[in-house]
C-alpha cells in the first residue's frame, strides 16, 4: 500500500513549510510592530541571494551548519540532546589547528590525519558526558552544557603565547597551518570567491548518516532505541552501550564541523573562528526532522538568513536591522517544536483512522467468510 | 451500582470519556437528574457533580493528601484548616480512612486510590465514575474498595464501574450494560445471570476454552533455573528461590495476583535484570551472564506482558516492527547490513498467515488494534524458531477471535517442541493451556497443580498466599478464594 508511504512523505513536508510559514509570518509582525514594511526586508535578502559570492558564502557557510545538525540529528535519533556540539566543535578545531602547524606530513596524508584528529578531539569531548551518563546516570544535557564552557576555558588558556598562542596583530591564533594540510576549494574567480573543498566531506557525511540509520543494525538499533527505550531495550539492545556509541559518533561529527572553514580558509584558529555552530545545529537539525536531506535544506536555509542579511544594514533607501534574520531564526524554532508535534499527532490519529476504515470496508465485503473464520 | 462491561476496545473508555467530558459525542444525549446536558470539558461535568477515577492515578507523589486533594479546587475550602475539616469529614463518614497529611508516596495502590476517590467527592460529585478500579487490587483490597462503593451507594450517590473482571461484576453491580464494538449489546441483572452468559453477551459469540488435548511434554529439558534469586535496590529478595525446568513440548503455567515477581522473572529470563543469584539454562548452556541480544538469538522468544512498552516501536511501520528483537538473524540482515527487502516480504507472509488485519505493511503499528498488533507479535516471535517462549498475558486486551488464533499458535509450537512459560491473569487459560502449573507469591513459587484437575478457586486460593505445597483438587471444594 504505497498511498500510505505517500501520505507519511506528504505529512514530513507539511511540518517544516507550516513552521516556515508561520515564522515569516510573526516575523512580518514585528516588523509591523515597529514601524516597518512587513515585505520589503525579505525582497531585499532574496535579492542578495541571486550574487554569486553571496552564494557561495551561503554554501560555504552551510557545510559547517550541515556536519554540526548531523552531529545533533544523530543524538536526537535516539533521545540525547547533545547540546555540546558547540564546544566540541570549537575544541577539535582548536587542537587540529595546533596539529596541523606542528605537523607536517604529505598532503595525502596530512589532510585525513587532521581530519581523525578533529573526530576524534569532538568525540573525546562528548564521549565524556557519555561517560558520565552511562555511569553515573548524570544528564547529557547538563554534562554537555558544563563542557562547553570549560572548552572556552581550555581554549583560552591553551592559546595563550605561554603554551600554543602566536600572537598576530590584536588577534592570539594557534600559528598558521603547515600548507600540506590546507585543502584545495573550487575557485570561481576573484569576485565570487572560492566554495571550500570540505563540502563534498560534509554531502559524504549526510549520505554516510542515511546508509548506517537507514540500513545496518546498527542504526536499527540506533532508532529503535529513539522510539522506545524499554521496547529497544526489550529487543536486546545494550542501553548503556548504545548511549555511549552515539555520543562518540555525535562528538566525531561535531568535531569535523569545523575543519571545512579551518582547512579551507581560515589555517588557523584565532579568537575570531566563529562561536555558536553547535547551537545553529541545533535549530537546523530541528527543522530538517533529522533527516539528512531535510538538513540539507534547513542548513542552506539558515545560511542565507546568515549571509543575505548583513545587507539589510546598508539598504537604499531605506535600512532595516540585520537582525530582523535573527529574530526569523528564533521564531523557526519555536514554530518548527509547535508544528511538528502537532502535525505527528494529527497524522497518526488519521492513519489510525484511515486503517480502521479501511478495515471496516474490508469487513464489509466479505463479512461471511470472516464469520467463518470468527466461529472456527 | 451500574457496571458497564465489555471487552479491551469495545469503547467502554471512549464512553466514558463522553461522560466526564473529555471527548465529544457525535450524536444522542447525555441526562443528568432530568436535564440534558452538554459538556466543553471535564470542568462542566464536575459541575454536574460527575467525578471520574481514572485507571491510572492522577496524584502528585511528592505532596501530600490534602494538598493533592486542594489542588485545582482551592476556593472549595481553601488550602488549610477548612480543607482538612472537609476531607476528615468525606473520609469519616464514607470510611475511606485518608490520612490528610500522608504523602502520596508513601501510600500503597489501594490508599492511593481512597484518595482519588475523596478528591471526587470533595469536589462534589454526586455520579461517580471509576475506571477498571479493581486492575491493581489484590482480593482483599478488592473487598474494601466494594465496601467503600457499598457505603457510597447507602448515601444515595451513584456509582458507574467499569470492569472486565464478571465475577466482581455480578457481585457488587445492581445493573449491568454490556457493550460491544462501540453498542449497548445487552443488559442484565446480576441476580439472574451467570458470569459464563455474561461474557458470551460480551464477546458475541460462544466461548472458545482453551484445552489442550493431549500432552506433548517430552522428558529433555529446555529451560531449567535453579535457584534464581533476583534483588531490589537495598537488597530486599523480588525473586527468592525460583527453581523450575521446562521440557520440550511442555507448557508451565504461572499463576499468581499482579506484582508478585512475574516481571522480574520475565526480566531475569530475557536478561533484561541479572541474576543476583542461581542459574539459568538454555538446553546444556548456562546462559545466567548473556545479555539479552545473545539469548534472543539462542532461541528465546517473548511475548512481552505490556506490548506497547516492550514489544513494539509504536509508530514505527509494521515491517520495522518486524525487525525489532530479531535485528541480527535473517531475514531481517545479512552480516552487518539490514535487510529490507527480506524483512519486508517476511512481513507480508507473516501478516497474511497470522491474519493480521491491517491494509498494508507500511502502515504504523499504532493504528492496529491490539489484536492485530498481538498477532504480530506472536508471528513475529514463532518466525524464528524459538526453544523457549516466554508468553505474558499473550491475550491481553484481545478480541476473541485473535485469542483462539493465539492459542492455537501456542498449541502447535508445543506440539513441535517448544517449551513455554506461560503468565497469565486469566485463570482459566491458565489450566486450559499448561501442563504443569506453579503459583508465585511475593517472589517466591509457593505451591504447584495439577492443571487437569484444579479448579480456577483453587488456584486463587493459592495466589493469595493462602494455601501453598501441592494443590489437591478436592470434591467438596473448600471455596477458599471467595
Amino acid at each position: 500500500m504505497k498511498k500510505f508511504d505517500k501520505e507519511r512523505a506528504l505529512l514530513a513536508v507539511a511540518g517544516p513549510v507550516i513552521a516556515l510559514v508561520a515564522a515569516i509570518l510573526l516575523t512580518s509582525v514585528v516588523l509591523i510592530a515597529s514601524g516597518k514594511n512587513p515585505f520589503e526586508p525579505y525582497r531585499l535578502m532574496l535579492e542578495q541571494a541571486g550574487f554569486s559570492d553571496i552564494q557561495v558564502l551561503i554554501v560555504n557557510q552551510a557545510s559547517m551548519y550541515y556536519l554540526a545538525a548531523l552531529a545533533v540529528a544523530i543524538g536526537f535519533r535516539m533521545n540525547l540532546f547533545n547540546i555540546g556540539v558547540d564546544g566540541q566543535y570549537r575544541l577539535a578545531a582548536m587542537i587540529t589547528a595546533v596539529v596541523g602547524a606542528h605537523v607536517a606530513l604529505p598532503s595525502a596524508l596530512q589532510i585525513p590525519f587532521l581530519l581523525i584528529i578533529g573526530a576524534l578531539t569532538g568525540a573525546f569531548w562528548s564521549g565524556i558526558a557519555g561517560v558520565l551518563k552511562v555511569t553515573r546516570g548524570v544528564s547529557e544535557v547538563v554534562a554537555t552544557i558544563m563542557l562547553n564552557s570549560i572548552a572556552t576555558s581550555l581554549i583560552g588558556y591553551l592559546t595563550l603565547s605561554d603554551n600554543f598562542g602566536v600572537q598576530v596583530g590584536n588577534n592570539m591564533t594557534t600559528g598558521e597551518m603547515k600548507e600540506s594540510g590546507w585543502v584545495p576549494g573550487i575557485d570561481l574567480g576573484p569576485e565570487v570567491g572560492e566554495i571550500y573543498g570540505l563540502v563534498f566531506l560534509a554531502i559524504a557525511m549526510g549520505v554516510v548518516y542515511w546508509i548506517v540509520l537507514n540500513r545496518t543494525r546498527f542504526g536499527f538499533d540506533l532508532r529503535a532505541t529513539g522510539a522506545s527505550e524499554t521496547a529497544a531495550a526489550a529487543s536486546g539492545v545494550d542501553a548503556k552501550r548504545m548511549v555511549l556509541t552515539a555520543m562518540l559518533i555525535s562528538g566525531a561529527v561535531a568535531g569535523l564541523s569545523g575543519l571545512p572553514l579551518l582547512l579551507g580558509d581560515a589555517h588557523t584558529y584565532s579568537l575570531s573562528f566563529p562561536t555558536g555552530l553547535g547551537f545553529t545545529g541545533i535549530t537546523i537539525a530541528l527543522l530538517g526532522r533529522n533527516n539528512p536531506v531535510g538538513i540539507a535544506f534547513a542548513a542552506l536555509l539558515v545560511a542565507f538568513l546568515d549571509k543575505a542579511s548583513p545587507a539589510l544594514d546598508y539598504a537604499v533607501p531605506v535600512a532595516y536591522e540585520k537582525e530582523i534574520a535573527t529574530i526569523m531564526q528564533g521564531l523557526i524554532v519555536f514554530a518548527v517544536v509547535i508544528a511538528y508535534e502537532a502535525v505527528r499527532q494529527w497524522g497518526l490519529r488519521r492513519q489510525q483512522k484511515r486503517v480502521g476504515a479501511e478495515l471496516a470496508a474490508a469487513a464489509a465485503t466479505n463479512d461471511s467468510a470472516q464469520k467463518e473464520v470468527a466461529a472456527r | 451500582m451500574h457496571a458497564l462491561v465489555g471487552e479491551n476496545g469495545a469503547g467502554k473508555s471512549t464512553l466514558m470519556k463522553i461522560l466526564y467530558g473529555m471527548q465529544k459525542p457525535d450524536e444522542g444525549t447525555i441526562t443528568v437528574g432530568g436535564e440534558q446536558v452538554t459538556f466543553a470539558g471535564p470542568a462542566d461535568a464536575i459541575a454536574r457533580g460527575i467525578g471520574m477515577v481514572h485507571q491510572h492515578f492522577m496524584l502528585a507523589d511528592n505532596l501530600t493528601v490534602l494538598e493533592n486533594v486542594v489542588l485545582g479546587s482551592e476556593k472549595l475550602h481553601g488550602i488549610g484548616g477548612g480543607a482538612r475539616k472537609k476531607i476528615l469529614e468525606i473520609s469519616e463518614r464514607y470510611g475511606l480512612n485518608v490520612r490528610p497529611d500522608a504523602l502520596v508516596e508513601d501510600l500503597g495502590v489501594a490508599d492511593r486510590q481512597r484518595v482519588e476517590i475523596l478528591k471526587v467527592l470533595y469536589r462534589g460529585a454526586r455520579t461517580l465514575i471509576l475506571d477498571e478500579p479493581t486492575a491493581v487490587l489484590v482480593p482483599q483490597e478488592v473487598d474494601a474498595l466494594f465496601d467503600n462503593l457499598r457505603e457510597l451507594k447507602s448515601e444515595g450517590l451513584s456509582v458507574i464501574f467499569i470492569s472486565h473482571k464478571l465475577g466482581e461484576v455480578l457481585s457488587v453491580a445492581d445493573d449491568i450494560t454490556v457493550i460491544r464494538r462501540g453498542t449497548t449489546v445487552g443488559t442484565a441483572v446480576p441476580a439472574e445471570t451467570t458470569p459464563r452468559q455474561l461474557a458470551e453477551l460480551m464477546v458475541g459469540s460462544e466461548l472458545p476454552t482453551p484445552e489442550t488435548a493431549e500432552s506433548t511434554v517430552t522428558d529433555r529439558p529446555v529451560l531449567t533455573v535453579d535457584k534464581l534469586r533476583l534483588e531490589a535496590e537495598g537488597g530486599r529478595a523480588v525473586l527468592d528461590d525460583i527453581t523450575f525446568t521446562i521440557h520440550a513440548g511442555e507448557v508451565l503455567g504461572l499463576a499468581g495476583v499482579e506484582g508478585n515477581g512475574q516481571t522480574e522473572l520475565i526480566e531475569a529470563l530475557i536478561g533484561l535484570k541479572h541474576a543476583d543469584s542461581g542459574t539459568i539454562s538454555l538446553g546444556e548452556e548456562e546462559i545466567t551472564p548473556w545479555p539479552t541480544r545473545r539469548r534472543r538469538e539462542h532461541g528465546v522468544g517473548y511475548i512481552p506482558e505490556d506490548r506497547h512498552r516492550h514489544g513494539l516501536l509504536l509508530e514505527a511501520p509494521l515491517w520495522e516492527n518486524r525487525i525489532l528483537g530479531h535485528v541480527t538473524e535473517r531475514p531481517n540482515a545479512k552480516g552487518f547490513w539490514l535487510d529490507p527487502k527480506s524483512a519486508q516480504a517476511d512481513t507480508r507472509r507473516i501478516v497474511e498467515e497470522y491474519d493480521v488485519r491491517t491494509p498494508g505493511i507500511d502502515v504504523t503499528a499504532a493504528s492496529l488494534s491490539g489484536g492485530n498488533q498481538q498477532k504480530l507479535i506472536v508471528g513475529r516471535e514463532m518466525s524464528h524458531q524459538p526453544k523457549f517462549l516466554i508468553a505474558a498475558h499473550p491475550t491481553r486486551g484481545v478480541d476473541v477471535g485473535a485469542q483462539a488464533q493465539i492459542w492455537d499458535q501456542i498449541r502447535e509450537a508445543r506440539r513441535e517442541g517448544l517449551a513455554v512459560l506461560l503468565i497469565s491473569a486469566d485463570l482459566d487459560e491458565l489450566i486450559g493451556l499448561s501442563d504443569t502449573l506453579r503459583v508465585i507469591y511475593n517472589g517466591r513459587l509457593v505451591a504447584d497443580a495439577d492443571p487437569a484437575t484444579i479448579t480456577p478457586e483453587e488456584l486463587g486460593s493459592a495466589m493469595t498466599g493462602a494455601a501453598s505445597g501441592h494443590l489437591e483438587h478436592h470434591e467438596s471444594g473448600e471455596d477458599q478464594a471467595r
